[in-house]
């Protein structure tokens, strides 16, 4: 489905990705870990259209996407949930869901929509009437997800959902994910949170300094020494 | 008492106090009000316009203008020049005063358009200068400091409309009925929608698949037409115009007025003009302390009142669904009793 060959991107003089490789096929959940600074966020951003790559490309669904911008890209089936939770703190829940679905046209589509996010997040359906600034960091994060879901993707990315969040909230917010795959909606997750995003996913990348270093099945590559040392914290 | 009021300010009662002061403002001229409050009224409605057409760029996509009373300046000028040379008529005018005021912001937010917050208003504002500047020196055309002088008044169908048959004051009130009309209709859209979403984060709008360049193109686009047919209309009503009349101060009063009155309403703009425009008549009889007062007023507002006089969300209660306010009903009912911290000494002594 999705398919990245080569791709590097820079930050002025900083050279963030140095040739990735990655592939995501279509019903998966693929897990991208790695620390901090190793070009996750960097990857991400790339194939949403907010970062220019300075060569290779990109594919989505056959086509070429490393040209086009952002709002294209949204409508062409890509939804990306922000890291940090980037809710719009000022509006209420069901107006940030209204523009989660900004690019659809079809009013019967929008609701469609609504209902199927209401019914994935009922804690969300409570609180349609509140102010997205005042609900819980779970409550947030879970908006930024059911927003994101609002388009109807076929690829939705997720950018740390766990970030900043109490243990028995990420056990949640990762059954949520995987009841969402199930649905059929292909996953890219992107986390620190290696353990957990192993757990759920079929694949695993793992990026190191702007390089793919390790890829594999996700239940062997949690056995694996090396991943164990260095992202698990087990000796 | 309390409750009289809060229950006279229920939504529902809502679409009557919008008639009544409609109404109010139709038959006021009736009372055979002077030509000078007339006047003033007449500027307060102005004010109102362009403070509706900043509201729309500042107050909902968050992109803040220094530099308005340029779109203000071009919608007079070109409308005035329009009808002394031309002799056109002052709705044709009218017309091309947008028109022109519109491509010269398309001109001004195509340049902009990488730039954001203070840089943006920094451009802005020497955007203005540059306007004034050519108003003052290309006297050929605009008549350099002197102004242009003569402007025919605005007529409606061979009816002249002027200060003393009310006819100007009339034209105000359904121009800013248009205006108010037109920017409630577009912030209720999509094109709305997307405005908010830009201001609230530029970010999370873009990942939403919203041409954020494009709708804030459209702002200021929106934003100078409204100006440049207050512009216009000013030229009309005064019938000389010169470009004192569009320094940077009168893009300060603008975006006082938005924020004054709170940013994001439509209410706000009208009182916020209102208070901003008569204060300093009503307070003539301080003499030359007025603006003094007049800028002390100004501060203890942003003291006591940032949001705005009429701003909202910040000072209402968050709406909190029906369960969650029972919930915390029958919370505030139980006696909340504190635990002293046990072990605290213990663990100052280790």
């Amino acid at each position: 489905m999705l398919k990245i060959h080569n791709l590097n991107t820079h930050y002025g003089n900083i050279h963030a990705l140095k040739g990735i490789d990655l592939a995501v096929n279509q019903g998966e959940i693929v897990s991208l870990i790695g620390s901090n600074g190793a070009g996750k966020s960097t990857t991400l951003l790339t194939i949403a259209g907010l970062l220019k790559p300075t060569a290779g490309s990109i594919t989505f669904k056959g086509r070429e996407i490393s040209n086009q911008p952002p709002h294209e890209i949204v409508k062409m089936g890509i939804s990306l949930s922000p890291e940090g939770r980037e809710v719009f703190p000022g509006l209420s829940v069901s107006e940030n869901l209204t523009l989660g679905a900004f690019i659809m046209k079809d009013k019967a589509k929008i609701k469609t929509a609504f209902e199927r996010v209401y019914e994935l997040f009922p804690r969300l359906k409570e609180r349609r009437n509140q102010v997205a600034g005042t609900l819980s960091g779970g409550e947030q994060q879970m908006l930024a997800i059911a927003r994101a879901l609002m388009a109807e993707p076929q690829l939705l990315m997720l950018d740390e959902p766990s970030l900043g969040l109490a243990p028995n909230i990420v056990a949640m917010i990762f059954e949520l994910i995987q009841s969402i795959n199930q649905q059929g909606t292909t996953i890219m997750l992107i986390e620190q949170n290696a353990n957990m995003a192993m757990n759920v996913s079929h694949r695993t990348y793992v990026l190191e300094t702007g390089k793919i270093s390790l890829q594999g099945d996700s239940k062997e590559l949690i056995k694996n020494q090396e991943v164990k040392r260095a992202y698990l914290g087990v000796v | 008492m309390k409750n009289i009021l809060s229950q006279m300010l229920l939504p529902q009662f809502h679409k009557f106090y919008i008639a009544a002061i409609i109404l109010t403002l139709i038959f006021l001229p009736l009372l055979g009000l002077s030509q000078y409050v007339l006047r003033i009224m007449i500027m307060i409605g102005i004010y109102a316009m362009l403070a509706m057409g900043l509201n729309m760029l500042t107050g909902y996509t968050g992109q803040v203008s220094l530099g308005h009373a340029a779109f203000y300046a071009i919608g007079a000028y070109v409308s005035a020049l329009l009808a002394t040379t031309l002799q056109l008529n002052f709705f044709i005018a009218m017309l091309a005063g947008v028109v022109v005021a519109a491509i010269s912001s398309l001109l001004l937010a195509l340049t902009t358009l990488r730039l954001t917050g203070t840089y943006l208003s920094i451009a802005t504002l020497g955007y203005g200068e540059i306007i004034r500047m050519i108003l003052l020196n290309w006297e050929p055309v605009t008549n350099g400091p002197l102004g242009v002088r003569n402007i025919p008044r605005p007529s409606f169908l061979g009816y002249e409309l002027t200060l003393a048959n009310n006819g100007i004051y009339y034209l105000m009130l359904v121009l800013l009925g248009i205006i108010s009309l037109l920017c409630y209709l577009i912030i209720n859209s999509k094109i709305g929608r997307a405005f908010i979403a830009i201001k609230e984060d530029e970010l999370a709008a873009q990942f939403m698949g919203i041409k954020t360049t494009g709708y804030k193109v459209l702002a200021f686009v929106i934003s100078a037409s409204i100006a440049g047919a207050a512009g216009s209309f000013y030229a009309h009503m005064i019938r000389y115009i010169d470009p004192n009349t569009f320094t940077f101060d009168t893009s300060i009063l603008m975006l006082s007025i938005v924020i004054l009155g709170g940013m994001g309403t439509f209410r706000g703009m009208y009182v916020g003009a209102a208070i901003l425009i008569a204060f300093p008549e009503a307070l003539r009889f301080l003499a030359a302390y007025r603006f003094v007062v007049y800028g002390l007023i100004l501060v203890l507002m942003m003291r006591f009142r940032p949001q705005g006089l009429l701003g909202w969300r910040s000072s209402n209660p968050y709406r909190l669904s029906k369960q969650v306010s029972e919930m915390l009903a029958q919370e505030g009912n139980r006696e909340i009793t504190l635990k002293p911290f046990e072990g605290k000494e213990e663990a100052v002594k280790g």
